[in-house]
Formats: C-alpha cells, sequence, structure tokens
C-alpha cells in the first residue's frame, strides 16, 4: 500500500481515508486482507501507536472487522461498503462545488461543465459517453454497482 | 515500563544553561522527537537520562530512581558521536557490545544486520558514513531496553540509509511499553514517526504534545510549527 501522508492533518485520519478510498473505487473488495498493523507502520514509516489507532477506529466504523490470530479484513457488509462509496462520493462533491461556487460558477454552468469534462476525461475510455451518464452513474452509486454509465 | 521525569532541571556549560529549570514527564510506550535547534538543549537531555552528565540544579528520575547503573541496563543510548572502534568489524562489534548488556537479543540483531544490508565482516573504518549510522542503530535497537534514547540517528546520513533507519525504528520498536526519544533537527523526515513532540528552546519547554493532535488543532505538519515555534 502506498501512502502519501500531507502532514497538515491527523496522520491516523488519513489512513482511515486512504482505506476508504481503495474500498470505494474496489481496489480493496469486502473480505480481502489488509496488512498487519506492524506491516503498515513499517510500509509508510508511521509510528505503530498511531497505526493502531487507526485500525481501531476502523473497526468501530465497521470499516473493517478483526478475527483473531487471522488478521483484518475488509468488512463483508454490502451496505457498509455503499456507504463509504457513497460517503466518498460526497465528499468530492462538496469540495468541487465549493471551489467551484468560490470561482463565481453557478449551479446550471457547473452541471453543463461537468458533462464537458466527462466526456473529455472518462468518455474516451468509458463505455460510450452519454448526456445522462453524470446523473446515472450518481443513481448507480446508491446501489453499490461498479461505476461507469448505464445511460439509456 | 520507564517514565522518565525532570524536576526544574538545570545544566549549565560554563555561563550557558543548556537547560534551564526544565521541568517535563515523558510518558512510558511512546516515541517522542525531542525537536529544535542546534543549542536548545537536546543532547543534553538524553545525556542527562543516560546517567553521562549529572544535572547543578534539579532532578532527573528514571522511575523514582536518579541515573545510575542500575538504571542503566534499562537505557540504550545512541550518541550522535561516531563511538565505534574503527579496527573492529561489524561482527566483533556486536560481539564485543553484546558481553555488556543481559538484554542483547541475537536474533534481533542478525535480523537488523540484515535489513541494514551491512556487512558482518566489514571493517567499521572502511564504512560509508551511512553504514556507519546504520551500525549504530543495529546496536542501540538490538537491547530490549524499556528505554532507547537515539541522539540525532539521522545526522548527515545518505536518504537511503536515512529511511533504513527510520524502518528499523518503527518496526523494532514495542508498543508494549517501550519508549524511544529521538532528537532530531530534521523534522520533515521524521515526523510521521512521533506519537508526541517536544520542542525545546533555549533549555527550556517550548511546546510538547501529541502530534496528531497539534496537527489536527493547527491544521500544520510538525514541520511547518516547528518553524512558527523558532521563528
Amino acid at each position: 500500500m502506498q501512502l502519501k501522508l500531507d502532514q497538515h492533518s491527523p496522520i491516523y485520519m488519513q489512513i482511515i481515508d486512504e482505506f476508504k478510498r481503495q474500498v470505494a473505487r474496489g481496489d480493496l473488495r469486502p473480505g480481502d486482507r489488509i496488512p498487519s498493523q506492524r506491516e503498515l507502520a513499517a510500509m509508510v514509516q508511521v509510528n505503530p501507536n498511531t497505526v493502531q489507532r487507526a485500525y481501531r477506529e476502523m473497526e468501530l466504523m465497521g470499516i473493517t472487522e478483526t478475527l483473531r490470530g487471522q488478521g483484518t479484513f475488509i468488512t463483508r457488509d454490502p451496505e457498509r461498503v455503499a456507504q463509504i462509496r457513497r460517503e466518498m462520493a460526497d465528499r468530492a462533491l462538496a469540495g468541487f462545488v465549493r471551489e467551484m461556487h468560490a470561482l463565481g460558477y453557478g449551479c446550471e454552468e457547473m452541471v453543463a461543465m461537468v458533462r464537458g469534462a466527462y466526456e473529455r476525461i472518462v468518455g474516451e475510455t468509458g463505455a460510450g459517453p452519454h448526456a445522462g451518464a453524470l446523473a446515472e452513474g450518481h443513481q448507480a452509486g446508491r446501489g453499490g454497482e461498479p461505476h461507469g454509465d448505464r445511460g439509456v | 515500563m520507564a517514565t522518565v521525569v525532570f524536576d526544574r532541571v538545570t545544566k549549565r556549560f560554563g555561563r550557558v544553561r543548556a537547560l534551564n529549570d526544565l521541568s517535563v514527564t515523558i510518558p512510558s510506550g511512546t516515541i517522542l522527537g525531542l525537536l529544535g535547534p542546534n543549542g536548545a538543549g537536546k543532547s543534553t537531555m538524553l545525556k542527562l537520562i543516560a546517567g553521562l552528565y549529572r544535572p547543578d540544579g534539579g532532578r532527573v528520575t528514571i522511575d523514582g530512581d536518579v541515573p545510575s547503573p542500575k538504571t542503566k541496563a534499562k537505557v540504550a543510548y545512541l550518541p550522535e558521536i561516531d563511538y565505534l572502534y574503527g579496527w573492529m568489524t561489524v561482527r566483533q562489534i556486536l560481539d564485543y557490545v553484546r558481553a555488556f548488556y543481559p538484554d542483547w537479543d541475537q536474533v534481533r540483531a542478525e535480523e537488523l544486520l540484515r535489513f541494514m544490508a551491512l556487512d558482518p565482516a566489514a571493517r567499521v573504518s572502511r564504512l560509508s558514513k551511512g553504514m556507519r549510522a546504520r551500525l549504530k542503530i543495529v546496536v542501540a535497537m538490538s537491547r530490549s531496553a524499556p528505554l532507547i534514547l537515539l541522539d540525532e540517528p539521522l545526522s548527515g546520513i545518505d536518504p537511503p540509509s536515512r529511511s533504513r533507519v527510520l524502518s528499523a525504528i518503527v518496526s523494532e520498536f514495542r508498543e508494549d511499553g517501550q519508549t524511544v526519544v529521538m532528537s532530531t533537527h530534521d523534522v520533515a523526515e521524521s515526523e510521521n514517526l512521533f506519537q508526541e513532540v517536544l520542542f525545546l528552546r533555549e533549555g527550556q519547554v517550548a511546546l510538547m504534545g501529541d502530534a496528531d493532535q497539534l496537527r489536527a488543532q493547527r491544521g500544520k505538519s510538525i514541520r511547518d510549527l516547528f518553524e512558527e515555534v523558532y521563528a
């Protein structure tokens, strides 16, 4: 696991965020085993107590489950995984909207620009750009479907 | 477990007060970053804990005892200076040092030696500065001492060696009550290692706290805080 720590916010939170991101993106699947605390601490050169704190919080948040003697695993609860994905999307959206609002763009403009950007960035590699891709894709998030558009 | 207490400690060198009425408690089970520019009193603090200096005023205690041969058994100290005999080989250094310490862990020493990519047959005087720094870490971390003092273990060595040293500290640290106190003026590279940080200024505590808490409160990295404290 690669971790780019920016050090301006608590490190245990950044570790949690990284796991959430990987779960949301599907890089980590339900039931996947994650590194032991000691392995992760050595890997990213972070204080073992900080890693321990992150793992404890993830357990409380229902992101992971620890099986005694076997290790720590990503939750198998599909509901929780969908929730994490939604949470990450909400956060990305909030950051985007706030920044665009500060730049003086209104809602309609933003939506139009998002469509354009989506086609430019994702459209070429995706299954084919559609006008309704974004809205549909957003809906898909709720059902925990893999992303990509389901446009008609 | 080892708790270190400085109670109104003053240490003078001539007219200079290296430590000036310093009171602080270092709890056990933590990795503490002892931070500050040169001359702030970092090395002096470590030497007082190691029993190499005596305070001119106040008291230093480790679990209630003033530094003595008894407390030295609990303390592994890595000095900043190059103290290893140049004519010895790496293997001879380890054999020599282990004779002094009942808590020496040979299995760990061998592991660390491999991890540090040190050749046991190499003569110390032929090792690069980075390799000598690695060897010092092997010597300090191969003991099962509850209290490990590292004085500038990263200073003046190449980036790959710095990275190895940091990894070794992380992987050998035992959370069940071991305490590591590490001084450095190179904050950027080592700040992730520290659970707590203590900023020293002119022999006094300028700021102390849990590293993640400080980041959350100030929205700054420890390195930025460092620059703020010493501006």
